[in-house]
């Protein structure tokens, strides 16, 4: 521990501020299941290793999550990694990189075991071994009967593999930083990244964490949206860090509506609910997924269940008072399948909605839910970016997993069960990559002071005194223009509207200032800067959206309806300088087995 | 429901001698709003107003607050039905860092004080631990805890010794790796807790069942952890 000086405030009135500064050989950003599984790598290789995070681990998205996770186990009927990966693939409308859905889904069956090692209580069948559910996207042999790959704790299943995560770092002794917040990377001239500055959110100091290397595990946007189904501390942080730093976000166009949030509310119903016997019905008590997706009906792909949905109500076949929803029936199913399998479902919609889904259906909406895009990462979870117009190379130093990052094993369009496999795979594959980084790198880089110093400047905007906008207000207003103009389905000229709205928000952002300035536990500060993450996210999805002229998994563009892979086979790269967009080809080699070329998507 | 009253406990540690109550009055309020709708509007009007949430459906744990004298998460608590005006403070009997926000690291200690992790000695197989569907119900009511410290903090054995006593939801989970038949370490959990104070400070006063959001029960669960260290000594 020590204590460095660094420069702050404007060129007339500056001040050297004392900030304390500690030392790690890694620097985890993120205590969700990404973060504390790759902090339980390093942690057991005796790596010294600190996890930050704005909130109590347990607090953490992943905690939220509630179907499952994919493996196939084959525990209820047959099943193999290889079908597993055929599905991932047509499920990413083949945007997925099939290297590294290849990895993915070799590694899930070791790595749900291990799962269940660390003390996860997955739910089980009669002969001891854990219960599978069938989950939506999910085939036998290529596209052939519907298989069942989804490994669930209940309908807990996130909160159930967090809190074992958890459990397991306390065993191993990892260093946690509860409740400090990330404000900025710092890095040195040739590009290594050197930690990161914090700001401890109890007291309101800075501190600096060097390390030789940084993982960010910082999750998705999805309070982007008005309506969705994340936390409130879903922001996008580590995502738009990057972006600060330099680096391009990839992919940020497709986001994910998930076909079942509670109506006008948004708090999640899982697939499993549909896994388990549910269906949709529209206002005519007509099963309408039949007509969308013959074969797979409502375990159809999200983007193609969520589409649905969205012309139903659009062609005036909606529920409800102003037609805007979809009914999820689940009460045709024996009471004791749901109590069972869906307790959390039964009380959360008990909670909100005062209605027992044992007896009566559930309105839903597409409702966003998943960051499909973020960080360009390779399967080790380097963050890669091309150099001039050249080949990927790693920013040394810097490492990403989980929501935050794009391996890119979703593509377009993520199936349930994959986001928790992605977290423990990607996870544990760059816990282990910088186990091997760090055995070379015996030392840490001097740290780079201009790079402080802008951090700070960075920090200490919000000390500015003023009238003007409050942060809720702008934020508010980023909420309904991504909403309006980046929702399901999207136009040329929509989009334009959004990316002008969001342009003038970000003008307007300069002139917000706090009115409270006190240190301790600030969350008016922290809220204004997860504002400033937003806004630069949000300006990111629609421009790459607008850009990208045809329609792919969960991006629909009416006036590009079909899917372009002469043109558009390829990832989105936008630049924070100049909003500039790159592109770069999708990998359509896998490790080991032959490439699954682009199919015209049918479920 | 149009205009509902409140008053919320308010310390600024920077500012404030000593904490106070403050009062604020909300319009147009939904039938179905609840306490954390009704704080952030709040805090929308007046940002210094602090407290901590994020999932906003009751699976974090982030917002458990003292609600008219009662534990509970403000998330999924509705105003409907609660009398006015309608009193806001922080979980009770642990040191307050500003407004609604605790210091929960004595509740944490005592979390990881009893060794909340599987532990299995024998050789790891490559598949999982079979456990029949029986040996897997034993663990409801126990594995859903959000340690939201709502129960631990309505317990006056905890708010006396919460050094000592390791309260409510460190015990029932605690009872969780016991109530596992994976795991293989029952005797030294057991052990672990003989004294006078770590468990045996519960007078089955029963408010952390009442309280909790979950509708978990520790006090169950204690009582079934006396009974195996009644067994062990037998």
């Amino acid at each position: 521990m020590g204590f460095g000086y660094f420069t702050c405030g404007d060129e007339m009135n500056q001040i050297k501020l004392a900030v304390e500064r500690r030392r790690f050989d890694t620097l985890v950003i993120g205590a969700g299941g990404g973060g504390l599984r790759a902090a339980l790598q390093l942690a057991q290789a005796d790596a010294h290793v600190a996890v930050v995070s704005k909130v109590f681990p347990t607090r953490s998205h992943t905690v939220a999550a509630q179907g499952g996770i994919n493996a196939a186990l084959a525990n209820v009927v047959p099943d193999n990694w290889h079908w597993h990966m055929y599905d991932t693939v047509k499920g990413s409308d083949y945007l997925g990189d099939q290297d590294a859905i290849e990895y993915m889904c070799r590694a899930a069956s070791r790595l749900v075991v291990e799962l269940e090692h660390y003390g996860v209580p997955f739910s089980r069948l009669d002969n001891g071994s854990i219960y599978q559910r069938p989950f939506g996207g999910q085939s036998q042999n290529f596209g052939g009967d519907q298989a069942a790959r989804t490994c669930a704790a209940a309908d807990r299943t996130g909160h159930a593999i967090l809190h074992s995560l958890y459990q397991q770092n306390i065993r191993a002794k990892t260093h946690f930083f509860d409740e400090y917040f990330a404000i900025d990377l710092l890095k040195d001239e040739s590009g290594y990244i050197l930690g990161a500055l914090m700001i401890c959110i109890e007291t309101g100091e800075p501190l600096i964490i060097e390390a030789k290397t940084t993982l960010l595990a910082t999750g998705g946007v999805g309070q982007l949206f008005r309506t969705n189904t994340n936390a409130h501390i879903n922001t996008g942080d580590g995502i738009a860090m990057a972006l600060r730093a330099g680096i391009p976000v990839q992919d940020m166009e497709f986001f994910q509506f998930h076909p079942t949030g509670i109506a006008g509310k948004g708090m999640l119903i899982t697939e499993g609910a549909r896994g388990e016997g549910g269906y949709l019905v529209n206002k005519d008590g007509e099963r309408f997924m039949e007509r969308y997706a013959p074969h797979a009906k409502d375990l159809a792909s999200r983007d193609v269940v969520s589409r649905a949905i969205a012309t139903e109500v659009r062609e005036g076949r909606g529920c409800g008072p102003d037609g805007d929803y979809a009914l999820l029936k689940l009460d045709h199913l024996p009471a004791e399948v749901i109590r069972k399998r869906l307790p959390g479902i039964c009380s959360m919609v008990q909670t909100f909605l005062h209605i027992d889904p044992v007896e009566q259906p559930i309105p839903v909406a597409p409702t966003a839910h998943y960051t499909m895009g973020g960080i360009p990462t390779n399967r080790h979870g380097q963050v890669v970016v091309p150099v001039q117009q050249g080949a990927e190379e790693p920013i040394p130093g810097l490492y990403a997993v989980g929501e935050c990052a794009c391996v890119s094993v979703h593509g377009a369009n993520r199936l349930g069960g994959n986001s928790l496999l992605d977290i423990v795979v990607f996870g544990r594959a760059a816990g282990n990559h910088i186990i091997e980084f760090l055995q070379e790198s015996r030392t840490h880089r001097p740290l780079d002071s201009d790079s402080v110093d802008n951090a700070l400047a960075h920090l200490s905007r919000w000390d500015r005194k003023g009238g003007g906008e409050s942060v809720d207000q702008l934020r508010n207003e980023v909420q309904m223009t991504m909403e309006k103009y980046a929702s399901v389905f999207r136009t040329d000229d929509v989009m334009q509207e959004g990316i002008d709205k969001m342009l003038e928000i970000e003008q307007r952002l300069n002139d917000v200032c706090l009115k409270d300035h006190s240190k301790v536990f600030n969350t008016a500060r922290i809220e204004a800067l997860e504002l400033e993450n937003l806004v630069d996210l949000g300006i990111a999805t629609v421009v790459s959206a607008q850009a990208r002229k045809e329609s792919r998994g969960a991006h629909s563009r009416i006036d590009f309806p079909d899917r372009d892979d002469e043109h558009w086979l390829k990832h989105s790269l936008f630049h924070k300088e100049g909003r500039q967009l790159d592109y770069k080809p999708v990998r359509m080699k896998p490790l080991s087995v032959d490439t699954f070329p682009p199919k015209p998507r049918v479920y | 429901m149009t205009s509902v009253r409140f008053s919320v406990y308010r310390y600024n540690p920077e500012r404030d001698e000593s904490p106070y109550m403050q009062d604020y009055i909300l319009e147009n309020v939904p039938a179905d709003m609840m306490i954390l709708d009704a704080l952030k509007k709040l805090k929308a009007e007046d940002e210094s107003l602090s407290f901590r949430h994020s999932c906003g459906e009751g699976v974090c744990g982030s917002d458990g607050v003292n609600i008219n004298g009662r534990n509970g998460l403000s998330c999924i608590t509705p105003l409907a039905g609660l009398k006015q005006p309608i009193e806001i403070r922080p979980l009770p009997g642990m040191p307050v860092i500003r407004d609604l926000i605790i210091d929960m690291e004595p509740f944490y200690k005592q979390y990881r004080a009893v060794k909340p992790y599987l532990i299995v000695n024998d050789p790891e197989p490559e598949i999982e631990y079979k456990q029949s569907p029986a040996q897997r119900d034993k663990l409801d009511g126990l594995y859903e805890c959000v340690l939201c410290a709502c129960c631990s903090t309505a317990c006056p054995s905890f708010w006396w010794n919460p050094d000592k006593f390791l309260g409510p939801a460190a015990l029932l989970q605690s009872f969780r790796f016991l109530a596992d038949s994976r795991d293989q370490a029952t005797d030294d959990r057991l052990d672990q807790m003989e004294d006078a104070y770590k468990l045996y400070r519960c007078h089955t006063i029963m408010n952390c069942a009442q309280v909790c959001p979950k509708g978990l029960n520790p006090t169950e669960a204690i009582g079934k952890t006396r009974q195996m260290m009644l067994k062990q000594f037998l």
